[in-house]
């Protein structure tokens, strides 16, 4: 009973005190005879750091400070009341209604689509004005300005420029379109060049692990693409380009917007080249005579007020290249089928006098769905859900082979975003299905295949909105091929000090090789195909699985009053699985699963500064150590060259109001000798040395713009007129045991100049 | 007719209970001048328990947020703010909090926006 009382009194002691220290009342309606009270006015001390609200029944209490004396009542929809009070006390008061509004709790709209988040993984965002340094003309040759991606011939026949990120060829990298995966499969070689630049927004690279969302394919990186959108995009927009070797090129946009919430857009690309070109005189064209007829049409949806946004995409393509010998003609010296027997189906009988060539003929059927809902009063929290099918059939012949794929792909995801707590602690999780169904045949082998997978992941990421943020994921996939795995990715960034930033990750990748549509380069060259291995699930050989880690840093400074950063990054793959692709013996190529080693080390330092203003320097070195053990030892990966520099000048003048100016744009690169693969086998005559001997190339590009509808720009390639005398080795006997067109080092055309135009209507 | 009364008198209790918000939305000003104000602001609302979402925009100098209405409400989340060095429109920060700021974020002595000039 005691114990009660003490209980109760010590309760109330507190209580009692603090009541002679507080001002308490209660806030209603003036006029309301059932004195209602006033949930959620504001009762503070005028010029304090006290401030309370009323409660639920219009009651309050407020602590007394002899500093202030002032109590400010105050209320939506009411006029607010100042009171004078020298002592704590207990009041009764009430609230004129008023026409003002004041604190208005309705918001303003978000834009549903806007995404802003401080990313812990190293991304690099390359802008429209970015890509327009370099005028030419698709996805493939976009990145010639940005030192993060390297760009090499991936041979010596049809100029197709092959990416590679952290020393890596592309298909290490996942790419996507607006978040679909697009470069994959069967359009691997070949499906950077089927986005014209034009088409192109922005681009996003993330060098490293990157996110869990997008797949489990990616082990050096990610680029995204975003395309144009109806709404935002110029309602006209007409672009032409011609280079002096004959290469046309035409744009067209046409966006309209039918409502306030649906707008359309139309985009037709062409290309063409019917010039034959051999500069470097050895029979074979430096560059093939291709056409390309690109048409899509898209459909935006956006609902701010209800939070829908929507995209609707149908593309149709038809590309057509012809290689070879500069005297061939497809109608009649096609030897892979004309010439083939019933006995020997695979090996064609060749006449005396044949002529080599090669056709790569692509149609490809693209569509996808994407519905995102942001809940409109929940701006952290959405739905997204994508779906996309693609149909790609390539039909190809290099000399005596034939390559013909058709692949039909489809791509489903649904993802959820919300927050845990607050918006510091965010996350995304979600479902994924893919399905890739393959018909190949290589000459007369069918390897045709089909592919499923499910898979469920869960991101967290959190943001202290200062020193660290970091990004957690995890995904866990089923593949018919690859079987039940676990790919964790782990992103972290911290900053020690103002415009410093410090970033670490780790992740893994995993993917089925498509080891011919990948390297269908080496279809053109004389060397025998292995396939070494037998037990694998993909063509007899083991899936590829590889971890990635890197550590960057990124310092932002101000260095005689004028911006720039500085910023070095440190990336390793470590393969535990790799299909080896050896051509290290001049006969033939060779796929194997990696027994040993093999891991790519990268190291860049990048500097940009304004020098003056409007005059942009970016400069950049990088060093690579990429090394596999092949069965005839320990190598460096073959025509990588281990150094790089890389420089990029850009001035503008100042944009006049009609926005009238000029853009000047000058690039270089540098690249160090490259380890060729080994040749010492062949007979002298076929022999290259063990290394290429180092250059560099320069790019400029000079733009008038005369007003913000109309602009021209002329621009030169390889301005040194650097060019490898000898890609296509064996070139005077295509048909003989020597013909290789695979190892190209440099550059196959010389000097070339180029000019275009572009009009637009806003 | 007692009963019809009382059970309106119920009906309003009850809708004002579940005017309790778990997702209330508000926003209200706040005084500052640059992104780094922008990041001190949101990071002391989001201190705030019961906080899910705060966003302070430059150019108009408000805040809106969400919270969880049945946890705190929004001067609670102004008390924060000014014990930070910002002032709202009732509550003003003290000399001492002010002088906290950084100098580039003093907005009592030029209230301009200079957002573009302070990306982090």
């Amino acid at each position: 009973m005691n114990k009660f009382i003490i209980g109760i009194f010590l309760t109330l002691v507190p209580w009692l005190v603090w009541s002679q220290e507080k001002v308490e009342g209660l806030i209603f309606e003036e006029g309301d005879s059932n004195v209602m009270g006033l949930p959620g006015a504001n009762v503070y001390w005028m010029d304090s750091q006290l401030g309370v609200v009323t409660n639920i029944d219009g009651k309050f209490s407020i602590p007394f400070e002899k500093e202030f004396n002032r109590l400010i009542v105050s209320y939506v929809g009411y006029e607010s009341d100042t009171l004078t009070i020298n002592k704590p006390k207990t009041l009764r008061l009430g609230l004129k209604p008023s026409n003002e509004l004041d604190e208005v709790v309705v918001s303003q709209k978000k834009d549903a689509v806007q995404k802003t988040y401080f990313s812990p993984q190293n991304v690099i965002t390359v802008n429209s004005a970015e890509l327009l340094k370099a005028a030419c003309c698709n996805l493939a040759e976009s990145f010639e300005t940005n030192p993060s991606i390297d760009v090499n011939l991936s041979d010596g026949l049809t100029g197709t420029k092959q990416i590679q990120m952290l020393g890596l060829t592309s298909p290490y990298l996942l790419i996507t379109q607006e978040n679909i995966p697009m470069v994959r499969g069967a359009s691997q070689a070949y499906g950077l060049t089927f986005t014209p630049g034009t088409w192109i927004e922005s681009i996003q690279i993330t060098k490293g692990a990157g996110s869990v969302v997008n797949g489990y394919e990616s082990i050096s990186g990610q680029i995204n693409t975003e395309l144009v959108k109806p709404l935002t995009d110029n309602a006209i927009f007409v672009n032409g380009y011609a280079n002096e070797n004959g290469r046309y090129e035409v744009n067209t946009h046409f966006n309209k917007k039918l409502t306030d919430k649906l707008s359309t857009g139309l985009y037709i690309h062409g290309n063409k080249r019917t010039q034959k070109e051999d500069s470097n005189k050895d029979g074979f064209l430096d560059a093939p005579l291709a056409g390309q007829i690109n048409v899509m049409n898209r459909w935006q949806y956006q609902n701010p007020e209800k939070g829908w946004v929507s995209f609707f995409n149908v593309r149709f393509l038809n590309d057509e290249k012809q290689v070879g010998q500069t005297n061939f003609n497809p109608e009649t010296d096609r030897v892979d089928n004309n010439r083939r027997t019933p006995s020997i189906p695979e090996a064609p009988v060749l006449g005396v006098a044949e002529v080599w060539g090669s056709e790569i003929n692509t149609r490809r059927f693209d569509t996808s769905l994407k519905l995102g809902y942001v809940f409109p009063e929940l701006p952290f929290q959405s739905f997204g859900f994508q779906t996309a099918y693609s149909l790609h059939k390539q039909d190809s012949y290099f000399g005596v082979r034939t390559y013909d794929i058709n692949h039909e792909s489809i791509f489903t995801s649904l993802l959820f975003n919300s927050i845990i707590g607050d918006t510091r602690n965010k996350f995304k999780t979600g479902l994924s299905f893919a399905y890739d169904g393959y018909d190949e045949v290589v000459t007369t082998t069918d390897y045709s295949r089909e592919d499923t997978s499910v898979g469920a992941f869960i991101e967290y990421s959190y943001e202290n909105l200062e020193k660290v943020s970091l990004t957690a994921g995890l995904r866990v996939d089923n593949h018919n091929r690859l079987g039940t795995f676990v790919t964790p990715r782990f992103h972290i960034r911290y900053t020690p000090w103002e415009k410093g930033s410090l970033r670490g990750s780790f992740g893994r990748g995993k993917r089925a090789a498509n080891i011919f549509a990948e390297n269908q380069q080496l279809f053109a060259s004389a060397r025998e195909i292995k396939i070494v291995n037998t037990t694998g699930s993909v063509y007899g050989l083991e899936p590829e699985d590889a971890w990635n880690y890197g550590v960057s840093f990124l310092q932002g400074f101000n260095f005689l009053n004028r911006k720039g950063d500085i910023s070095a990054d440190y990336y390793v793959t470590d393969f535990k699985n790799q299909i080896v692709v050896d051509w290290e013996n001049p006969q033939e190529v060779s796929f194997y699963n990696l027994e040993g080693e093999s891991g790519a080390q990268s190291f860049q330092i990048e500097m940009n500064y304004e020098v003056l203003s409007r005059l942009n320097f970016r400069t950049a070195y990088k060093f690579y150590d990429v090394s596999t053990d092949y069965r005839s030892g320990s190598l460096q990966k073959p025509l990588q060259a281990q150094h790089r520099f890389f420089v990029n000048l850009g001035y503008d003048t100042k944009a006049k109001d009609n926005g009238a100016q000029w853009k000047f744009d000058y690039t270089l690169h540098s690249l160090g000798k490259m380890r060729l693969p080994d040749t010492s086998s062949n007979s002298t005559q076929y022999q290259l040395g063990e290394y290429s001997s180092p250059y560099s190339l320069m790019n400029a590009q000079m733009t008038k713009v005369f007003s913000n509808t109309f602009e021209v720009y002329i621009g030169g390639e390889n301005l040194t007129g650097v060019q490898q005398n000898n890609p296509v080795l064996g070139a005077n006997n295509p048909f003989g045991p020597n013909f290789d067109t695979t190892i190209v080092y440099a550059p196959i055309m010389g000097r070339m100049f180029y000019g275009g135009f572009r009009f637009k209507i806003l | 007719m007692k009963t019809t009364i009382l059970t309106i008198a119920m009906m309003f209790i009850a809708v004002i209970t579940f005017a309790q918000d778990k997702n209330k939305k508000m926003n209200f000003d706040v005084n500052g001048k640059c992104s780094m104000c922008k990041m001190r602001i949101e990071k002391a609302a989001l201190n705030v328990k019961g906080v899910k979402y705060a966003s302070w925009d430059i150019p108009t100098h408000q805040l809106s947020v969400i919270m969880d209405e049945r946890k705190t409400d929004a001067m609670k989340i102004k008390t924060a703010i000014v014990a930070v060095g910002h002032d709202t429109k009732e509550l003003k920060a003290t000399e001492e909090a002010y002088g906290g700021v950084h100098p580039c974020c003093r907005y009592r002595e030029d209230n301009s926006d200079d957002g573009v000039n302070h990306k982090m």
